[in-house]
């Protein structure tokens, strides 16, 4: 039978989204219902010393003013975080009166319309107790300190293998280098939102913009002394999130608060200016990256040291080391990860936390390394390329990156690269081309889903995940069709609902080698289910035969044995005693992480068109060839690498949260003054993938994609800046003020 | 300058609200404007932008906010054919107008073909800035009509370049709208 995997279908959520239909959280209006604004910290450090909020209170149709004097009770400090939650982060819910960043919320205005409200907060006259914050790595430096644990995989603070002074002495050829990437801010274009809504005074639904609906259960559930049952958090379709969404942030919790005290429903919706503080950030990070080599190229040292910024009050350390542990074999190799405390809104997870910053450092390293040896910079790479993870001592899962060099570099046609910087000159444009490696790890964790025959004929599969834009809807929707044996058309997939199976957050890149696993065992357990009956059914025309001797293939039954005798799933479905049948299945990860490294590699090709006297840079060309598992819907696969490339070009040339560092506050928190490519900013982007099926990582041979775009593709414009003009730049955005 | 004075500088001009007229609730303003074909008499506050009015009061919320600043062109709709950013304009400005939404795009369930050429060439990801998208190609299109010089790659970018897509889908955004404007001029 043809498989539904692997097939270019249309997302199946695509007419709710290009009609308006799609509904996500901010729209759900229900009756009654309630508009809260948050008032926001404009000092970074100090404390509230006083809220007037009588104008606020006078001002027609406000409802409550609600403040730390307010006494919100909670049923645990929001700083009591659960340890087996990596995506929990300390809150600030008006408990207190202090302020531990700038744009933290210290009042939320409820009014009966949103004018009133925004009219409301900006009554509402807050002085504060200011301090002198400290947001630079350099003001903080002394009290830089080394964490046991790096978030995302929980990796060691440090690392080492080999002797890397014993292995620098033996190089001919040395580099050391500084390498910075700035504070970036996520910036999904549906801004935070949650509705909430309560049952009683035990009872609580949240319409929330979340990447995790369990995970905000369950942190909504403990800091409001819920039982678990009793919240139900829904979140059909979410505008984006790129790790902004995973954790449960304070407005949710405040959303949820504000609806106890006015007992109404209350919709609160970020601000833009809103999403510079309190819901996360990729920290800066100072890379010092020290490379030896021989002049054959081979490695014998590498080392990184890198600095990046925690809050004062939680500790997430963006694990931007680990790529150099493990992307080349060579036998010296240290790392360190150092955190300064800063009074900021904590950085968290951003779209490939770690590897991004990560393999931006280390390859742009690479290619320094390869003009000092004057060798080509592909060559270099395959020179000293790891057959396996030599950091953990595993043998790779499947690794193809070997392939990904040749496939990019044949597409994008690097064999004519000429190695001189400034020697590709087009007329008045510098042209330049780069490369860089790709890398993201291969996660896993415990998911569940449940498949169903209804008696008409349709087959329903729910898991609890979300769709954030990756094309959950229309890869699970595949892989069930696949599993069980009809076409996709005839599955109805649904998510976003704390009553389905539970699933992991929409995060590290585990969607389909998770949920799509439950989804897959469920559909084949519910297929098996359906064979098993049929031959027992006195009914069917398969009765009597064994069920191995049954194929099940585009919606119909038939013995393998006996061509003619088939039953269609709809004849089956219509002789059910019962309303439906189904399978509910648990699926979890084995022993493969202990014995496998589980890892996705690609190679990224960039030209840039650099305008000679102005500096200008344009990415007028990418190639991205990624080994990345089996890919599950070459449309949508498409789009998710080639969005994360985007990344790439954007984490370059663009991103830039600039800090205002004697008070704390970013200045440029809006759309128009933190860059983000335009249409105009992109250019043509290519993307293959190695026909790559890795069955150790899971039962349908998926590593996932949302996040390996974004790796090496920084560097690879980087490099190419470099081809074009010579000018190295180490410290990002690449800005046209650096290269004049 | 010491920054703990600043920063009490800054606190000590925070009640700048108070000197500012405050409307209120009272103060109402009758409008008709035509949604979708649709004619609404409304009063409104005239504080309400036209986004938070479809959004809010009409439920129409495929217009989408994302900035509500005029910055990144979810809101985008149609005001007489011609795209506009929603949340930059006061509802009570539009007395007389006819406004067209993404809801208002596809005529007894057909697609308009920017809609059907957005699914096929995957001209979105989490879809939140689609329905801006859609309403600034629609816009575009108008605006070209009817010209000699034909619309390009290079144009179509730069004329889009009002909607900011975080998912990064511009590549399929460009061929989703070429392809309609191929079937447009040929």
């Amino acid at each position: 039978m043809p498989s539904a995997i692997g097939e270019p279908l249309d997302r199946v959520d695509g007419r709710a989204k290009v009609t308006g239909g799609a509904v996500y959280s901010a729209e759900n209006n229900l009756p009654g219902m309630t508009y809260a604004v948050m008032v926001t910290s404009t000092i970074a450090k100090g404390r509230v010393a006083s809220i007037d909020s009588a104008a606020a209170r006078r001002a027609p149709g406000i409802i409550a003013v609600l403040t730390h004097e307010s006494k919100l009770k909670l049923a645990k400090s929001p700083d009591d975080i659960s340890p087996d939650s990596a995506a929990d982060r300390r809150l600030q819910l008006l408990q207190n009166d202090r302020v531990l960043y700038a744009g933290q919320p210290v009042a939320v205005v409820v009014a009966e319309t949103l004018e009133a409200a925004q009219e409301g907060a900006r009554l509402a006259q807050v002085r504060y107790g200011p301090e002198t914050p400290s947001v630079s790595v350099d003001a903080s430096l002394a009290g830089a300190f080394i964490p046991e644990r790096l978030s995302g995989a929980g990796d060691p603070g440090r690392s080492s293998r080999g002797d890397v002074q014993a292995g620098m002495s033996q190089a001919s050829t040395r580099l050391e280098q500084v390498y910075t990437t700035p504070f970036q801010v996520h910036n999904p274009m549906e801004p935070h939102a949650t509705v909430a809504v309560w049952d009683g005074p035990d009872g609580l639904t949240l319409y929330d913009a979340t990447q995790g609906i369990f995970g905000a259960r369950k942190r909504v559930a403990g800091l409001l002394g819920l039982a678990v049952e009793n919240v139900r958090v829904l979140s059909p379709y979410v505008g984006g999130g790129f790790g902004s969404k995973g954790p449960t942030w304070s407005h949710v919790l405040l959303c949820a608060m504000a609806a106890r005290e006015v007992r109404r429903p209350v919709k609160l919706v970020l601000a833009r200016p809103q999403m510079f503080g309190p819901i996360g950030c990729r920290s800066e990070t100072r890379q010092s990256i020290a490379i030896g080599a021989k002049p054959d190229g081979t490695l014998t040292a590498l080392k990184n040291d890198v600095v990046t910024h925690t809050s004062s009050f939680d500790d997430f350390v963006e694990p931007a080391s680990t790529p150099t542990r493990k992307l080349y074999s060579v036998p010296n190799n240290s790392t360190t990860q150092r955190v300064v405390r800063s009074d900021i809104g904590t950085p968290s997870y951003m779209r490939a936390p770690g590897e991004a910053p990560g393999t931006f450092a280390l390859e742009v390293a690479m290619d320094e390394l390869a003009y000092a040896l004057t060798m080509d910079p592909l060559a270099l790479r395959l020179k000293n390329y790891a057959e396996q993870d030599e950091d953990g001592q595993k043998p790779w899962s499947a690794k193809s990156l070997r392939e990904c060099y040749r496939m990019g570099a044949e597409r994008f046609g690097w064999a004519k690269r000429s190695p001189e910087p400034g020697s590709m000159r087009d007329g008045h444009t510098l042209i330049g081309w780069g490369l860089g490696t790709a890398m993201y790890p291969a996660r896993r964790s415990p998911a569940s889903a449940r498949a169903r025959l209804n008696r008409d004929g349709s087959i329903q599969v729910e898991a609890g995940t979300q769709e954030i834009g990756g094309g959950t809807y229309t890869t699970m929707t595949q892989i069930a069709a696949d599993g069980i044996g009809v076409e996709p058309s005839r599955v109805i997939f649904r998510l976003g609902d704390t009553q389905f199976p539970p699933t992991p957050v929409s995060g590290g890149s585990m969607t389909t080698a998770s949920t799509g696993s439950a989804v897959y065992l469920a559909a084949r357990a519910l297929r098996d289910t359906i064979i098993q009956r049929a031959v027992v059914d006195r009914n069917s025309l398969l009765y009597g035969a064994k069920p191995a001797q049954i194929a099940f293939e585009n919606g119909r039954l038939s013995r393998s044995d006996r061509p003619g005798q088939m039953e269609t799933i709809q004849h089956f479905a219509a002789g059910l005693g019962e309303p439906y049948i189904e399978a509910i299945v648990n699926a979890a990860p084995g022993q493969e992480k202990e014995e496998f490294s589980p890892m996705s590699f690609g190679a990224q090709f960039a030209e840039v068109r650099v305008d000679a006297d102005l500096g200008q840079v344009f990415v007028s060309r990418m190639v991205g060839a990624f080994g990345a598992g089996r890919i599950i819907n070459a449309k949508t696969a498409r789009s998710n690498f080639m969005g994360g490339m985007v990344w790439g070009v954007s984490f370059a040339l663009y991103e830039h949260a600039v800090y205002d560092e004697r008070l704390g506050r970013i200045v440029n928190n809006n759309l128009a003054e933190y860059h983000v490519p335009v249409n105009a900013d992109i250019g043509d982007i290519d993307v293959i993938w190695v026909d790559e099926a890795d069955h150790h990582v899971d039962p349908i041979g998926a590593k996932g994609i949302g996040e390996i775009g974004i790796t090496g593709s920084a560097a690879a414009v980087a490099n190419a800046v470099f081809h074009a003009t010579g000018k190295r730049v180490r410290d990002l955005p690449i800005t046209l003020d650096k290269l004049l | 300058m010491n920054v703990a004075s600043l920063s009490a500088g800054i606190a000590a001009t925070v009640p700048l609200a108070e000197a500012q007229t405050v409307p209120s609730a009272s103060e109402i303003v009758d409008c008709a404007i035509t949604v979708n074909g649709r004619e609404y008499a409304l009063t409104l506050d005239p504080r309400i932008t036209l986004l938070d009015l479809l959004r809010e009061r009409l439920h129409l919320t495929g217009a989408k906010k994302g900035c509500d600043h005029g910055q990144c062109g979810a809101c985008t709709v149609l005001s007489g054919g011609t795209r506009i950013n929603s949340c930059l304009s006061l509802a009570v400005t539009h007395n007389g107008d006819f406004i067209t939404t993404i809801e208002g795009l596809a005529r007894n369930g057909d697609l308009h073909p920017l809609q059907a050429a957005f699914i096929e060439h995957d001209g979105f990801q989490c879809g939140y800035c689609t329905p801006g998208q859609i309403c600034s190609a629609a816009g575009l299109l108008n605006e070209v009509r009817g010209r000699a010089k034909p619309l390009d790659d290079a144009e179509i970018r730069e004329r889009m370049s009002g909607n900011i897509c975080r998912c990064g889908a511009y590549p399929n955004i460009v061929a989703a709208i070429k392809a309609v404007r191929g079937r447009v001029a040929g």
